[in-house]
C-alpha cells in the first residue's frame, strides 16, 4: 500500500467525528409532541352516554368552532378532582364535549349530578376504542380541537387551576 | 458502606489501569524496566477490584438500598428478584460499569494465562487495554458515578420501565456487551501488535478466540433482537434497518470479516494489514454504535435514553481511541510486511473476496445509517430505509454468498477450479434447480435469487464433510459447516418470508370468519382485559390449518399509562412450516361500524431466519471450543 493511502481511514473517521460533533452541538427540540397533534380527528360516531344528551361524532367538529374534548370516566378519581377546573373553563367561554370510557349510563349520570355537568355532548366509548385511536393513554385527558376537526393540543392528566388560562389561550388560538 | 467500598474499589481499579498503561509504555521504551514487571500483576488485580465493584452494585440492587441514587431511580422494593438484579445494568451508569468490568476481567485473564506472544507484545496489548479502560473509568468516576448517595433516601424507588421487565430484554444488553468487549480485546491485540510490529500467526491465534466469542455473542444478540422486534412491535417484519439495529449489525459484519482474515493469518501468515485494519474497525463500529444509540443524535423507532452531555464524552473517547489507532495504523502498516503470497484461485483468494464483500456491505450500512445525519447538517431531513438497503446491499451480498458456497472447498495457497470441478458442478446444479423451481413458482427477483443461493450454499457448506470420517473431523470444521449452513437456512427464511407471505387486513363482526393462506380464522369474541399497568382489548380467534381442529389465539391491543405507550401483543402460532401472525387493530368506523380490524399474516418458513441465526452462533461456539481445545493440548505438550 502507498504511504498516503494509509491515512485515508483516519481522514474518514475525522470527518465522521466532525459531523457527530456538529450534530451534538445543535440545540435539540426537547418538547415531546404527541404524534396526533396536528392531525385530524379519526372518523368516529359514538352513541349518547346519558339520556337527553347527544352522542359525539367527528363530524360535529367541522362547524368552524374550536372546542375542548375531555376524556373521562365516572370511576376515575382525578376526573372528579378536575371538575371545578372544567367548570371554570366553561365559565370562561369554552365549549366542552366529552367521551366517557368503559362506563354505565347510570354511573355517569350520578357522576354528573355529584360534580356538575359542563359538557354539551357526551359520547359513549364502552371498549376504549376512540381513546386508543386518539392516542390517549389514560383518564382524564383533554384535547383542544380546532374548527376543522384538527387536534391542536393534548393535555395529559387532570387539569390543574394553573392550566385553565393556558387551555383558554390554546382554544382562542385554535379558533383563529 | 457497601456503596463506598464499591466506589473505592473502582478508583483503585482505575489507578491500577494507569499503572498498567505506564508499565506497558516502559516496556516499549526499555524492555528491562522494573515498571514493566508490574503489567501482568496490575491487570490481574484490576480485574479483581473491578469485579468487586460490580458485585457491590449487584448487592445494592439485590437488597434495594434506596440511599443509592442509581438504585432509587431504577428499582423498587416490590420487584421480582431477577429484575432487581437486571436493574443493575438496565441503566446508563450500571451498563458502563458492566462494560468496564467485563473488559477488566478479560485483561486479567489474558495476563494470567497468555504465554504465546513475545512479552513485549503482550505488555503493549495490556497497555492498550488499560488505555481503553481508563477512558471508561474516567467516564464513570467523573461524570456518571453509579454509587452516588441520595440524602435523604426516598421511601420507595421509582422502578424500572415496565416494558423492560421482560426476561429477554434483561439478558439482551449483557449478551451484546460481551460482543463489544470481546472486540475491544481484539482491538488491544491489534494495537499491541502494531506497536511492536509483531504481526504474526501467533498473534492471530491469540486474538481469534476473543473475536469468535464476541462474534457468537453478537450473533445471538442480533438474532434475539430481531425476533423480539418481530413479535413485540406487531408489524410482522423482522428487520427494519433502524439505526439501533444497524448499530449492532455493523460490528457483526466487521467481526465476521475479521474472523476470516485472522483465520488466514493464523494458518497461512497472509493478510497481515487487513487483519490489523479490521481489528481496529470492528471495535470502532461497536463504539460508534454505542455512541449513536446513547447520544440521541439519530432518531430511532426504539425509545432510548437521550443525553447530549454523555454523547460528548463518548465522542471524545471515540476520537481518542479510533483516531489514535488509525494514526498508528497509518504510521506502522507500511512497515508491516505483507506476508506469504498466494494465487488468486485459493482459499486465501476466496477469503479476500469475502472480506471485500463484507467490508462493502459494512460501508453501505454505515452510509445509509449516517446519511440522514449528513443531510440534516445540510439543512433537510430524509429517512433511509429498505428501498436503499435491500437492492444496494444485494449487489455485494450475492457474490459473498457465491463465495461462501465455493470458498471452503478450495485449498490453501494455490488451487484450480478443475480440481473441485464435481463439487462446483453440484453446487451450480443445486443453484440452477432451485432457480428453476423458483421461476416456476413465480417468485420475485430478489427472493428468487436468495432461495437459489440458499440451496447452493447449503450444499456447498456440507461438501467439505464428504469423504471425511465424520467422527474424526475436527470441531473447527464442524463449526464452519454449521455456521455456513446457518447462513443458508437464514437466507432461505428471509427469501421465503418475502416470497410466500400471505397477508389479509379485514374488519370482522364477532362470529364472522375469513381466511389467510391455508388458514381459516373465526373471530369468536372481543373482550376488555386489565393488566397490572395496562388495559387491553383482547380478541379470541379460532384458527384452523387446512381443515384441522381449530386452536384459540389471543391478539391484544394494549395501552400502558406509565409511561404512556400503545403496544400490540401479537398472537403467533408456530407450525413446522411457518407461523400464523395475528394483530388486533381498532374497531372500524363508518359503514363498517361494529367490525373489528384484524391483520393476519401466514408466513411460511419465517422461523428459519432465527433458527439460522442460532445455527450460526452454534457453529461459532463449536469453532471456539475446537480452538481452545487445540490451544490446551499444545500448552500441555509444551509443559510435558
Amino acid at each position: 500500500m502507498k504511504g498516503w493511502r494509509l491515512w485515508l481511514p483516519l481522514l474518514g473517521i475525522a470527518l465522521l467525528l466532525g459531523l457527530f460533533a456538529l450534530q451534538l452541538a445543535r440545540p435539540k427540540d426537547e418538547f415531546v409532541r404527541s404524534a396526533l397533534v396536528g392531525q385530524p380527528l379519526p372518523a368516529f360516531a359514538l352513541e349518547a352516554q346519558v339520556p337527553g344528551k347527544h352522542g359525539l361524532a367527528n363530524t360535529d367538529f367541522a362547524d368552524g368552532r374550536a372546542r375542548l374534548l375531555n376524556v373521562f370516566a365516572s370511576w376515575c378519581v382525578p376526573c372528579a378532582a378536575e371538575a371545578p377546573q372544567l367548570a371554570a373553563l366553561r365559565a370562561g367561554g369554552a365549549e366542552i364535549v366529552a367521551v366517557a370510557i368503559r362506563d354505565k349510563p347510570s354511573d355517569v349520570a350520578a357522576f354528573l349530578d355529584a360534580y356538575g355537568d359542563p359538557f354539551t355532548r357526551i359520547g359513549a366509548d364502552p371498549y376504549s376504542q376512540l381513546q386508543i385511536a386518539l392516542g390517549s393513554s389514560g383518564v382524564p385527558e383533554t384535547f383542544v380541537i380546532d374548527g376543522q376537526g384538527i387536534i391542536r393540543h393534548q393535555h395529559i392528566g387532570d387539569i390543574r387551576a394553573r392550566d385553565v388560562p393556558l387551555l383558554l389561550e390554546q382554544l382562542a388560538e385554535a379558533g383563529e | 458502606m457497601i456503596a463506598e467500598l464499591g466506589l473505592a474499589a473502582l478508583w483503585l481499579a482505575a489507578a491500577l489501569a494507569g499503572l498498567q498503561l505506564l508499565g506497558g509504555i516502559a516496556v516499549l521504551r526499555d524492555g528491562e524496566a522494573l515498571l514493566g514487571q508490574m503489567v501482568r500483576p496490575a491487570a490481574q488485580l484490576q480485574a479483581v477490584l473491578c469485579a468487586l465493584s460490580f458485585a457491590a452494585l449487584l448487592y445494592l440492587f439485590a437488597v434495594t438500598d434506596l440511599s443509592v441514587a442509581l438504585v432509587a431511580g431504577n428499582s423498587h422494593s416490590a420487584k421480582p428478584a431477577i429484575f432487581k438484579l437486571a436493574g443493575a445494568w438496565g441503566n446508563h451508569e450500571g451498563s458502563m460499569l458492566l462494560w468496564v468490568s467485563v473488559m477488566a476481567l478479560a485483561g486479567g485473564l489474558i495476563a494470567a494465562v497468555e504465554r504465546r506472544l513475545p512479552e513485549r507484545t503482550l505488555s503493549a496489548t495490556l497497555a492498550a487495554q488499560a488505555w481503553v479502560g481508563l477512558g471508561f473509568y474516567a467516564f464513570l468516576l467523573l461524570s456518571s458515578n453509579p454509587f452516588a448517595r441520595l440524602d435523604p433516601a426516598p421511601p420507595e424507588g421509582t422502578g424500572l420501565n415496565p416494558l423492560l421487565q421482560d426476561i429477554g430484554l434483561a439478558l439482551h444488553p449483557p449478551v451484546l456487551y460481551l460482543g463489544y468487549v470481546g472486540l475491544s480485546v481484539a482491538f488491544s491485540f491489534a494495537v499491541g501488535a502494531m506497536l511492536t510490529r509483531e504481526v504474526t500467526p501467533a498473534f492471530a491465534r491469540v486474538m481469534r478466540p476473543w473475536v469468535l466469542g464476541a462474534w457468537v455473542a453478537l450473533t445471538l444478540g442480533i438474532t434475539a433482537g430481531s425476533y423480539w422486534a418481530y413479535y413485540e412491535l406487531g408489524w410482522g417484519g423482522w428487520w427494519f434497518w433502524d439505526p439501533v439495529e444497524n448499530a449492532s449489525l455493523m460490528p457483526w459484519l466487521a467481526a465476521t470479516a475479521l474472523l476470516h482474515s485472522a483465520g488466514v493469518l493464523a494458518a497461512r501468515d497472509a493478510l497481515r494489514t487487513w487483519t490489523l485494519m479490521l481489528g481496529v474497525v470492528a471495535f470502532s463500529m461497536s463504539m460508534i454504535g454505542t455512541f449513536l444509540v446513547r447520544s440521541g443524535i439519530l432518531t430511532s423507532v426504539h425509545a432510548f435514553a437521550v443525553d447530549p452531555e454523555r454523547g460528548t464524552f463518548i465522542l471524545a473517547l471515540l476520537a481518542l481511541y479510533i483516531g489514535g489507532a488509525l494514526a498508528l495504523f497509518a504510521l506502522r502498516a507500511g512497515t508491516v510486511l505483507e506476508g506469504e503470497r498466494f494465487a488468486p484461485v485459493s482459499r486465501e483468494g476466496g477469503l479476500v473476496i469475502n472480506n471485500v464483500a463484507l467490508s462493502a456491505i459494512l460501508g453501505i450500512v454505515l452510509l445509509g445509517t449516517l446519511y440522514p445525519l449528513l443531510t440534516e447538517a445540510l439543512g433537510f431531513r430524509v429517512s433511509v430505509g429498505p428501498p436503499y438497503f435491500n437492492p444496494v446491499g444485494a449487489i455485494f451480498f450475492l457474490p459473498a454468498m457465491a463465495m461462501l458456497a465455493v470458498g471452503p472447498l478450495l485449498r490453501w495457497r494455490r488451487d484450480t477450479l478443475a480440481r473441485i470441478r464435481w463439487q462446483v458442478l453440484a453446487i451450480a446444479a443445486a443453484f440452477g434447480a432451485a432457480l428453476l423451481a423458483a421461476v416456476l413458482a413465480g417468485i420475485a427477483l430478489l427472493p428468487l435469487l436468495g432461495m437459489a443461493l440458499a440451496a447452493a450454499v447449503a450444499l456447498g457448506s456440507v461438501l467439505p464433510l464428504v469423504r471425511r470420517r465424520l467422527r474424526h473431523a475436527p470441531l473447527t470444521l464442524w463449526g464452519t459447516v454449521l455456521a455456513h449452513l446457518g447462513v443458508a437456512v437464514a437466507v432461505f427464511g428471509m427469501s421465503a418470508d418475502s416470497a410466500f407471505t400471505a397477508e389479509r387486513l379485514v374488519a370482522l363482526r364477532v362470529g364472522e370468519e375469513t381466511s389467510v393462506g391455508p388458514w381459516r380464522v373465526i373471530l369468536a369474541n372481543v373482550e376488555p382485559v386489565a393488566g397490572p399497568n395496562w388495559t387491553a382489548l383482547s380478541a379470541r380467534l379460532a384458527v384452523s390449518y387446512s381443515g384441522a381442529e381449530p386452536t384459540l389465539i389471543h391478539p391484544q391491543a394494549r395501552s400502558f399509562w406509565a409511561p404512556a405507550q400503545q403496544t400490540s401483543e401479537s398472537a403467533l402460532l408456530t407450525r413446522w412450516n411457518g407461523q400464523l401472525y395475528a394483530v388486533m387493530g381498532g374497531q372500524a368506523a363508518g359503514e363498517d361500524a361494529g367490525r373489528w380490524q384484524l391483520r393476519l399474516w401466514w408466513k411460511p418458513f419465517v422461523t428459519c431466519i432465527w433458527y439460522g441465526g442460532g445455527l450460526i452462533a452454534l457453529g461459532g461456539l463449536l469453532a471456539l471450543v475446537g480452538h481452545l481445545a487445540t490451544d490446551l493440548r499444545r500448552w500441555r505438550r509444551g509443559r510435558a
